[in-house]
């Protein structure tokens, strides 16, 4: 085999195999998610956090703007502290609120922000004022029990 | 010994060489003059080899000295090794060609990993050393495709590449036709005189060594048993030097290795 | 009782001459990397060891790859749509094949292929004193056949191992929506939204160098360990197939559970 024959299949192996990387990085997975090199990060403390992991996404308007950085519990309040980074080109008035939603039925859980009406913004280590837990399914099927015996009195 | 005006090319002084336990030299000295064969004989698993590689330095010897153009093999380290060597040639056994490469480029590595010389003259060169051996219509060819005796020539083509001024070989007979026997002897000879260098020769050749060679060593159980030019070898009254020039088949070397008398061993000790 | 003593007595023997050889192979690894500097310089002695290691190896690799494809898509699909999931098969089939499957399999069959011929390779230059030939020329055997070897081995396995996962994602599409019908829309974006480049990906692609390094070294030392006859490079090859497919496979978990531990 000579040098160039060689040098040629190298080459066209090479290339095909980064042309794979490629293809497995641009149509497989997401890089074009949300950019969080320049970010902020907010707080809030939930009652419960349900599922919710580390690195879930958090969406407004079901886009996404952010993510989950690190999920606490504080032992002052007896609640779960979420911080999360928001990309800066999102700003979010003061008194947005944030929940703890579902992907589907039985999909991930995110948070999902909806903004209020505030003139000022979030800025960097504000505190999220109000948030709505995540729905825990045993309590809804307890209330679920609950009201249906309360019914049957009647 | 002629030749005490000048220092001699390789000089082994009490040398010792052991595996772990096991012994393989036992002290031993001699001496390689500048521009002559010298060929070490001895039996098989005598220790000859082992010479050769202490020389060569892919050896170090336990105790004892080895030294080759003035420096100690012992104590040098990797980079000056190398640069020796640079001026070594060995022929192994059966060539040891690389099996990648076609003849000329087996003969042309070591011009090209150690000058800077322009293709052209690289090309000269590889075909005059093949030329001395007789195969310069062989540069094209595979390692694979050519036979035991060529492939050695070859090989010993390769180990001249670079002019060296001293030159080994590891049973350079075992294996060849009698034709290619003579080439190899004449060659050996020749290019030795040729380059103005020193040959040293592992073999138990008899008949095509003492041929060529200016001064024969006899090794056996790690130690030098005889030595002398080879009218002085063929002359030898040694019992040992005798039963190896005439291959005789019993003597200071032993027909039977050791065992039990016969009579224990056959017919269950009933025969005694 | 003699029969136990003895057996523990190998047992116990296989494992100091493994650990021995392990401080060995380490120590082979360090001058390979030392004296890796004529394989930048020489690229041409690199480039040749990635051609009979990587490209050598693409049909074995392209092959496979669909096949392990086409068997996910399958076995995936029939397991999914049992929970009505059947459009979450392009994720089933992108998680697998870049975190596990990728790397992994690509790894043995890389092993089989070009680790034993590499380990063939340079046995049979050991056996035949080509090595010795050359170390007796002034020529670093090291520097000029094994390093070349190893980084051959080393840049082209990741390679192979994205070309499996690329055609393994293949397989699953061409079984999943050409042939069963679900719903190609779904099949890409879904697995879009759940693939992360940095999380998924990157760590099969850091696998796959991490096997890649594995593999290559095993490959070059047991050639130039084996015994120099015709049984030991038999025997080596062997060594070679079998002490990368366990290295694979420990280095596999190791490297999951530093990589994965975040989904809890």
């Amino acid at each position: 085999m000579s040098r160039t024959t060689l040098d040629i299949w190298v080459g066209i192996f090479v290339l095909v195999g980064i042309g794979a990387l490629f293809f497995l990085a641009l149509r497989v997975g997401n890089v074009s998610s949300v950019d969080l090199t320049d970010a902020y990060t907010v707080r809030g403390q939930f009652d419960n956090i349900g599922g919710l992991k580390v690195r879930a996404p958090v969406k407004s308007a079901g886009v996404v703007v952010g993510r989950v950085n690190d999920i606490r519990f504080d032992t002052n309040s007896y609640r779960a502290v979420v911080e999360m980074s928001i990309a800066r080109e999102f700003e979010f008035p003061r008194d947005t609120i944030a929940s703890i939603l579902t992907s589907g039925l039985l999909g991930e859980q995110y948070i999902g922000l909806d903004p209020g009406g505030d003139v000022e913004n979030l800025q960097n280590g504000d505190m999220l004022q109000i948030t709505q837990s995540a729905i825990v399914l045993e309590k809804l099927i307890g209330q679920f029990l609950f009201d249906r015996a309360a019914a049957d009195k009647d | 010994m002629n030749g005490v005006s000048e220092t001699p090319l390789v000089e082994l002084k009490d040398v010792r060489f052991a595996y772990g336990e096991r012994e393989i030299l036992k002290g031993v000295n001699l001496v390689v003059p500048r521009g002559k064969v010298v060929a070490i004989m001895g039996g098989s698993g005598c220790g000859k080899t082992t010479l050769l590689r202490l020389i060569g330095g892919q050896l170090r010897a336990v105790s004892g000295t080895v030294t080759v153009a003035g420096e100690d093999m012992g104590r040098i380290g990797r980079d000056r090794m190398y640069e020796l060597r640079r001026r070594m040639g060995m022929l192994f056994q059966f060539g040891a060609l690389f099996t990648d490469m076609s003849v000329f480029e087996n003969v042309a590595f070591p011009l090209r990993e150690h000058t800077d010389l322009p293709p052209e003259l690289i090309e000269s060169l590889v075909l005059m050393k093949l030329n001395a051996v007789g195969l310069r219509g062989a540069a094209h060819l595979e390692p694979s495709e050519l036979s035991g005796g060529m492939a050695r020539r070859v090989a010993l083509a390769r180990a001249i590449a670079l002019d060296p001024m001293l030159i080994m070989y590891d049973e350079p007979f075992a294996g060849l036709d009698p034709i290619s026997l003579g080439i190899i002897g004449q060659l050996i000879r020749r290019l030795n005189d040729a380059l103005g260098a020193s040959s040293v020769m592992v073999t138990h050749d008899v008949h095509e060594s003492l041929e060529i060679v200016d001064y024969v060593y006899f090794v056996s159980d790690g130690r030098i048993v005889a030595e002398g030019t080879p009218d002085e070898i063929r002359a030898s009254r040694d019992p040992f030097v005798h039963q190896f020039v005439h291959a005789e088949a019993d003597g200071p070397v032993p027909f039977h290795m050791a065992a039990p008398p016969i009579g224990d061993s056959i017919l269950n000790g009933r025969a005694a | 009782m003699n029969v136990w003593l003895s057996a523990f007595r190998r047992v116990g023997n296989m494992v100091t001459e493994g650990v021995w050889r392990l401080g060995f192979a380490t120590r082979f690894l360090g001058l390979i990397l030392l004296y890796s500097g004529q394989s930048l310089r020489r690229v041409h002695l690199t480039i040749r060891e990635i051609y009979f290691s990587g490209v050598l190896s693409l049909l074995i690799i392209v092959v496979s790859g669909l096949f392990v494809g086409l068997v996910l898509g399958l076995q995936g699909y029939e397991t999914l749509q049992r929970f009505g999931s059947g459009d979450a098969l392009g994720v089933l089939v992108a998680l697998s094949l870049t975190r596990e499957l990728g790397p992994v399999v690509a790894g043995l069959l890389f092993a089989s292929r070009a680790g034993s011929a590499v380990t063939a390779e340079v046995g049979l230059m050991k056996t035949t004193e080509q090595l010795k030939a050359m170390d007796m020329m002034a020529v670093n055997p090291i520097a000029r056949v094994a390093a070349p070897r190893f980084w051959g081995g080393v840049i082209a396995m990741p390679l192979l191992a994205a070309i499996f996962t690329a055609m393994g994602i293949f397989g699953g599409w061409l079984i999943g929506v050409v042939v069963i019908g679900v719903d190609a829309g779904a099949f890409w974006s879904q697995m879009q939204a759940a693939v992360d480049f940095r999380y998924d990906i990157l760590n099969g692609v850091i696998k796959s160098v991490v096997f890649g390094v594995a593999v290559s070294l095993i490959a070059v030392f047991e050639g130039y360990d084996c015994h120099p006859t015709a049984e030991g490079i038999s025997r080596a090859i062997t060594r070679t197939v079998v002490s990368s497919a366990l290295a694979i496979l420990a280095l596999d978990f190791v490297l999951t559970s530093f990589m994965f531990r975040g989904t809890s």
